[in-house]
């Protein structure tokens, strides 16, 4: 599973775009959030982390798979 | 509705979008770099976006403003790249027959933006730069 990476998400895992193993078995937004606090602890550091799923805010029971376009949106500072 | 992400705001081309022999008001928001954060001086910002989502989620505001409001145009525009202090970076602008309501409309759709579209700002002072809101 591919996840597109913004602003300090970029900075916190090192790279432009985040590729997800499918052994990790992550199919829900929630799962995903777990599975980046364990590989890369600075998420935890963070005000908030949502997650998008095809151009809009997604809620952690949502599903989510290869399919879909995902991204990370760290706390937003436009304007 | 004017909606865009661009790498300079053009006032004039938004007024000739809003204004109209129907509306009475045309208001405007244009919100600019600052010199200074927590009196430590800005170099400048640079500004990122993840573009469709950003488009999306402008769209979606400026919608729920056309409904909530009498309103006959709105323009929702949005600066990308390094800005240096005094540039402006985000434009909202709001046409209608009395001012009431492109006054109101002008104020939801800056507050909401800067809520929830995906759009970020980074500030680069003299010996470091830092993610806006990132932190608590």
């Amino acid at each position: 599973m591919n996840v597109l990476l913004f602003g300090i998400t970029r900075d916190i895992t090192g790279q432009s775009r985040l590729t997800v193993p499918a052994d990790a078995g992550i199919n829900t937004v929630a799962g995903l959030k777990d599975w980046l606090g364990v590989h890369y602890p600075g998420f935890k550091q963070l005000k908030s982390l949502a997650i998008a799923v095809d151009n809009e805010y997604a809620n952690d029971e949502d599903a989510i798979g290869p399919a879909q376009e995902i991204a990370l949106i760290p706390p937003v500072s436009g304007g | 509705m004017l909606i865009r992400l661009v790498e300079h705001i053009d006032l004039n081309e938004a007024f000739a979008y809003l204004n109209s022999p129907m509306a009475g008001a045309v208001n405007f928001f244009i919100g600019t770099v600052r010199n200074q954060t927590k009196g430590k001086e800005v170099l400048h910002l640079d500004f990122e976006a993840y573009d469709a989502m950003a488009l999306t989620q402008m769209e979606k505001l400026a919608n729920i403003a056309m409904h909530r409001w009498p309103l006959v145009g709105v323009a929702v525009i949005h600066a990308i790249g390094a800005k240096r202090p005094g540039t402006p970076v985000v434009l909202i602008g709001v046409s209608s027959a009395h001012r009431e309501a492109s006054f109101e409309a002008c104020r939801f759709l800056i507050d909401e933006l800067k809520k929830s579209v995906p759009i970020w700002k980074k500030e680069y002072f003299e010996d470091n730069s830092v993610w806006v809101n990132a932190h608590p």
